[in-house]
């Protein structure tokens, strides 16, 4: 369905990403807890995937050919809801009740409470691995789905994640992709001063994977490489997404330290301000 | 009597047969993957002492070799689970669910899916390895954790039992089996259901003391309780193979008869089986208890038998537990 992306389809998908990322900022600003870089720096890649990527039905989240898409770093999570009411999944308004007791939006992602979730995680480094098991079920039946894995690099330190390398390359799962956000940042500072993670290219090559960088904010580079991952039939494939994290809000993007806080209400409105407007490139229609 | 269909010969152990629980559980799981395709076998470089290659000479396309990498053993299960098969994952209980304890948890747990979990040479009779594989805390792992169902067979006979049973009870559960040569005691015809205690025993006059027990040592108290009723003490022998969820309306009967109680598990006293029956009694009917397990200290190399004696869990540690317990009751 993807072979080939339209300029308008683009710019569709990036108006959307926008919309999206305010839908996040208000439900941050609404639980008072939670992180907030991550899962802006993330927008485009979920926008781009649950509007154009996924073979998915939000009406049938049971649906079993569906893709599947898994996060391991559940702590981004606040995106993914964003994306999925956006896309349908239940209504953008539920986006309110995030961490909020009796809600299923749980502050870290949980399946039993929300199905179309896939997973429950939260915890690090082990989303690869529920991924690779999923695809080797599949490939089991002879299934057509493909499971993608999103990932952080932070928890590229996890022992548990290198199993899952190295089992998906053992058994050359090429219905399996993964997605880390490489945005060089965790809680405690830079990615590299913390564990150095490269050359994190070199690494996964060594363990048997196809690997592609690209810039994680370029929507036609994200379904590109998503396509070229189908094309690649005896090999996982990872995709090494450079990203900025707290993208689209310049106080945010590459401060660390809004690794795991939420906006004040006044910066919520000063942020929300600041998408609408497109960083002041046009004038806000709530001005 | 002997409404358990155990064998006939029960207090004849030279004559009766010998085999490890691990055995059981082979054998269960092949019939298992017979039943149903979606059984998926996962394990992590110890197929043979699980005894699970029986199952990958059987159906090697449904056998999953993952390296010594038990983190990925639960995790991978997780994701199999999830998608709809049906994973046991085998390794040694100090090794799942010890070294990935969170990933159960987290994957396995709290997600909800139906992986069975398989604790292979757990306990101190597995003898010469020593404390590092001697694992102790695993029904306490397990027992502590929602939604877990944990077995814990007796003998061979009713490890295959178990093993097909939770193949086919749809939630996440943990089978402890053992590694050495142990008695087999109970036949084809012995009553299994997850969730019931059997009476192994049962005095034709009141009890003086309920034994309740689980996994191998259960043939222990057995014999100990046929030493103690010469001496006039008689004693109701309950199999609670189900750790979880507790039977506990079997147990309230047994401790209303008898109004003391021995637990008897290969396993630390904090957390087991006598844990699980004293926070049941102390709620619903408190009677006195003693415990028969490892004494909150670590295993040692030594042969099975040795072992089982030098840390209390033989037949004279349970005697001496019930005439000790029968002192303290009212």
């Amino acid at each position: 369905m993807s072979d080939h992306i339209h300029d308008d389809k683009i710019k569709e998908l990036e108006i959307k990403a926008n919309q999206i990322r305010q839908s996040l900022i208000e439900s941050l600003v609404s639980a008072g807890s939670g992180h907030t870089a991550g899962p802006l720096g993330m927008a485009d890649i979920f926008t781009a995937f649950y509007f154009h990527i996924l073979h998915h039905d939000p009406k049938r989240p049971d649906w079993d050919e569906r893709d599947r898409l898994i996060l391991s770093n559940g702590h981004i999570v606040p995106i993914r809801y964003a994306t999925m009411a956006h896309a349908g999944y239940f209504p953008i308004e539920e986006l309110k009740t995030l961490r909020k007791f009796g809600s299923r939006l749980q502050g870290h992602p949980e399946r039993e409470r929300m199905p179309a979730l896939e997973t429950t995680s939260g915890p690090l480094g082990s989303g690869l691995s529920q991924a690779a098991g999923i695809a080797y079920g599949a490939r089991i039946d002879k299934k057509a789905f493909r499971t993608y894995c999103f990932m952080s690099d932070g928890e590229h330190d996890a022992g548990n994640l290198w199993e899952a390398a190295m089992f998906a390359g053992k058994y050359k799962l090429s219905n399996l992709t993964g997605i880390v956000d490489r945005n060089n940042i965790q809680i405690d500072g830079m990615t590299e001063d913390i564990m150095p993670l490269e050359p994190l290219r070199e690494k996964y090559e060594a363990f048997g994977w196809h690997v592609m960088d690209i810039d994680g904010h370029n929507m036609e580079a994200i379904v590109d490489a998503v396509q070229e991952a189908k094309a690649i039939f005896e090999k996982p494939t990872l995709i090494l997404a450079h990203t900025i994290p707290g993208k689209g809000i310049e106080k945010i993007e590459f401060d660390f330290s809004w690794h795991g806080k939420p906006p004040k209400p006044e910066e919520g409105e000063q942020f929300l301000n600041e998408l609408r407007t497109l960083g002041g490139q046009i004038q806000s229609e709530h001005e | 009597m002997n409404k358990a269909k155990l064998v006939d010969n029960l207090a004849d152990k030279n004559n009766l047969e010998s085999f490890p629980t691990r055995d059981g559980f082979g054998k269960g799981l092949v019939q298992a993957g017979e039943q149903d395709e979606r059984v998926v076998v996962l394990c992590a470089d110890l197929s043979e002492s699980t005894r699970t290659h029986w199952f990958k000479e059987k159906f090697p396309e449904r056998f999953i070799q993952m390296g010594v990498a038990e983190q990925n053993l639960a995790t991978v299960a997780s994701g199999l689970a999830q998608y709809g098969k049906i994973p046991f994952i085998a390794s040694y209980a100090a090794f799942s669910p010890g070294r990935n304890n969170e990933q159960i948890r987290t994957t396995i747990a709290l997600n909800n899916v139906p992986v069975k979990i398989v604790g292979a040479h757990a306990g101190i009779s597995v003898g010469p390895d020593g404390a590092t594989h001697q694992q102790l805390e695993d029904i306490a792992l397990m027992r502590a954790m929602p939604r877990i169902v944990v077995v814990v067979p007796c003998d061979m006979v009713e490890a295959r039992k178990a093993t097909l049973a939770i193949a086919i009870n749809n939630q996440p559960s943990y089978i402890r089996i053992g590694r050495s040569n142990t008695p087999v005691f109970t036949t084809d015809k012995t009553p299994f259901e997850i969730g019931r205690a059997e009476i192994f025993r049962q005095p034709a006059v009141t009890a003086d003391v309920a034994v309740i027990g689980c996994g191998i040592l259960l043939y222990n108290a057995l014999v100990a309780a046929e030493e103690l009723a010469r001496e006039g003490i008689e004693a109701t022998v309950v199999n609670s193979h189900t750790v979880k969820p507790l039977d506990g309306k079997t147990i309230l009967a047994v401790a209303k008869d008898a109004k003391a109680i021995v637990t008897v598990e290969e396993h630390q006293i904090s957390g087991g089986l006598g844990s699980a029956v004293a926070e049941f009694l102390a709620k619903n009917y408190p009677v006195p208890q003693e415990f028969i397990g490892v004494q909150d200290r670590f295993g040692e190399s030594g042969e099975p038998e040795e072992l089982i004696e030098a840390f209390g869990l033989g037949v004279e540690a349970i005697k001496t537990a019930v005439r000790k317990v029968l002192k303290r009751k009212s």
